[in-house]
Parts: C-alpha cells; sequence; structure tokens
C-alpha cells in the first residue's frame, strides 16, 4: 500500500498525560494481575482514565495494536535490511516489482545513490536469500543485503 | 534456531499455548484483567497465561509487551537514517553510547558493502522536521566527539510500503 504525502492526517493532538502514558508503555507492560491498574498508578492516573485514554489513542491511530515485541530470528524467522541503486526512470516499474513481494515490510525512497530500502521478513532465515535471489530477478538490480550484526537497545523507540 | 512451539513442555501442554500465542498476535485486551480474558478464550488459568508470557520474556522470544507508536499520525514525518563508517575496534563501544542518546530511537552494527556502501553502525533519529533531526544529529556528534567519523544523513522522501508482517517489528530504517 503506498502512502502519498498529501493523504497523510493531520497529527493527533496529544496533552502531557497521553505522552506520559506512551512513553511509559513503550518501556513494556508489567507481568501482574491487574497490569493497567499497576501502570495507571504509576502515573498518577485511575485505571478508567489509563484505558479510556488507550483506547482513544488506539483508534485515533496514534497507536497500533498493544502486544508482544517479538525477535523475528528467535521465532525462527529470517530479517534483513536490503536496498538497490535504482535508475530514476525506473523507479515506478521496480517498486512495483519490489513491493509484489509479501516478504517486504517496509519499503522506503531515500537520498542516496541506493535510493530504495526496504525490510525483508520470512518464515525462515533461508528463505531471505531465496527472496533476495527473486527481487534480482524481477528488477534486473543487484540487493545489497544489510543484515543486523548486532543491536544496541535504546530505551524509548519513539519518544512522545 | 527454535521455534516456540518447540521449547516449551508447560504443565499446560496441548496447544492452547499456540493459542495464547496467536492471541496475543491480536493484542491485549484493554480490560481490568486482560490476562484472565486471554485464559477463559484458550482454557488456562490466569496464572497459566502469566507463567507463559513470563517464560516467553525470560527467553527473549518476546522482548516485552509493548507498543507500537505510529509515527505519521503524531506528525513525525522526518525519518533520517544516519550511517557511521567506523573502525571495527570500535562499532560496539560507539553504538552502545548512540543508544543511549534519547533522540535515537534504533541503532544496529549491520553488514558493510563495500566500496558502495562502507557503513557498518545504522541509527535512525526521528522528528517532526529536518531541521530538528540535522540540529539533533550535529548535537550527538559534537558531544560524543565524532566529528572525524565519516558519516551520512539518508532522509526518506517517500514510504511505498508500510504495512507489518505477521509479528510486531520495530526495525523500520
Amino acid at each position: 500500500m503506498s502512502v502519498a504525502r498529501a493523504q497523510r492526517p493531520e497529527p493527533a493532538e496529544l496533552d502531557g498525560a497521553d505522552r506520559r502514558i506512551i512513553n511509559r508503555l513503550q518501556e513494556g507492560l508489567p507481568l501482574v494481575e491487574s497490569p493497567y491498574a499497576a501502570v495507571a498508578a504509576e502515573l498518577s492516573l485511575s485505571e478508567g482514565e489509563l484505558l479510556y485514554r488507550l483506547e482513544r489513542l488506539l483508534e485515533a491511530g496514534v497507536l497500533s495494536r498493544f502486544g508482544p515485541m517479538y525477535h523475528a530470528q528467535r521465532l525462527g524467522g529470517g530479517l534483513t535490511l536490503a536496498a538497490l541503486e535504482v535508475p530514476e526512470a525506473d523507479f515506478e516499474r521496480v517498486t512495483a516489482a519490489v513491493n509484489a513481494f509479501p516478504e517486504v515490510a517496509h519499503n522506503y525512497r531515500r537520498e542516496h545513490r541506493l535510493n530504495m530500502w526496504f525490510v525483508l521478513a520470512t518464515e525462515t532465515p533461508e528463505r531471505i536469500g531465496e527472496v533476495i535471489a527473486a527481487i534480482e530477478v524481477a528488477t534486473g538490480l543487484a540487493v545489497f543485503n544489510l543484515p543486523k550484526q548486532e543491536e544496541f537497545h535504546v530505551r524509548l523507540h519513539l519518544p512522545v | 534456531m527454535s521455534r516456540l512451539s518447540s521449547t516449551t513442555s508447560m504443565p499446560t501442554g496441548g496447544t492452547s499455548h499456540r493459542r495464547l500465542r496467536a492471541l496475543l498476535e491480536r493484542g491485549l485486551p484493554l480490560t481490568e484483567r486482560p490476562w484472565r480474558a486471554l485464559a477463559e478464550q484458550c482454557g488456562m488459568s490466569e496464572r497459566e497465561v502469566l507463567a507463559w508470557v513470563e517464560r516467553w520474556q525470560r527467553e527473549g522470544l518476546i522482548k516485552r509487551m509493548g507498543l507500537v507508536v505510529k509515527h505519521h499520525a503524531l506528525g513525525i514525518r522526518a525519518n533520517a537514517m544516519v550511517v557511521w563508517d567506523l573502525p571495527d575496534a570500535d562499532v560496539a563501544e560507539v553504538g552502545r553510547r548512540l543508544a543511549a542518546e534519547p533522540a535515537v530511537t534504533l541503532c544496529y552494527r549491520r553488514r558493510r558493502c563495500p566500496p558502495v556502501w562502507p557503513y557498518n553502525l545504522f541509527c535512525m533519529i526521528h522528528g517532526t522536521r529536518r531541521e530538528r533531526v540535522l540540529a539533533a544529529l550535529n548535537d550527538i556528534v559534537e558531544r560524543q566527539g565524532l566529528q572525524d567519523i565519516p558519516h551520512r544523513v539518508l532522509f526518506s522522501v517517500k514510504a511505498y510500503k508500510q504495512c507489518g508482517g505477521r509479528y510486531t517489528r520495530e526495525e523500520q530504517p
């Protein structure tokens, strides 16, 4: 699905409590029987208000679902970042060819000689190589495969 | 590497833990006792559900129960991939220091592909405007003493595909 700049909605309005909730929950939810009550107490909110605000943020599209963050590789899947040097005149065709692969999770145009950057996520690690080979055939271009070798942990993934 | 289903031998057994995993994928219910709500749907006790999730976190299959913020809905439209060409001996230390910077939202060491792509450290900086992202980067370069390290900033100009995969992922460079 392409996301054109003009189609993006106006940014959502967040107040201070929304921001504290989002930043706190990016660190994870405690594994206790009443996790929302525990987080609400930390933030000096009532549990009802926290749940109400979370529902509203989900509906407004500020948050996607609230759930487990997986290590794709430890689940047995493959994950990599890949790049292509796409001739300007060919950009549309190559975009369509790359996005047709269900394994392509994100695809960004960036300002560099390597101007197309996408994340590949596959069911098995071996499948990464197969998909890259298929993308090379479909596009006629060499894929730069830049797998992660080490992750340095950040505390918040998107401070708001 | 082991898959979730083959690493576990909890007392519950059977397939109810697989059902729990499928339910978790859809998101944790927004109710006072979310684990109990899941337990009722997969035929476990609340205690068993919590034990499974604790175990998956301990084994590292789940990093944490968290939420994913939608950048664009918050007006965060400048998305810079900053890449560095560091000596291999220094990359781990600099990577840890960059990850500790509040403006850095992801930080990875990746394979180089010379000569076109000599860079071995990637980090993401998000912001509402390019100028702010660049100001944050300049500040980081100065404070961390990285002036002499070759680096480049690749802003995204357009997102062509942003659908998630089967699993919630945080990789969005």
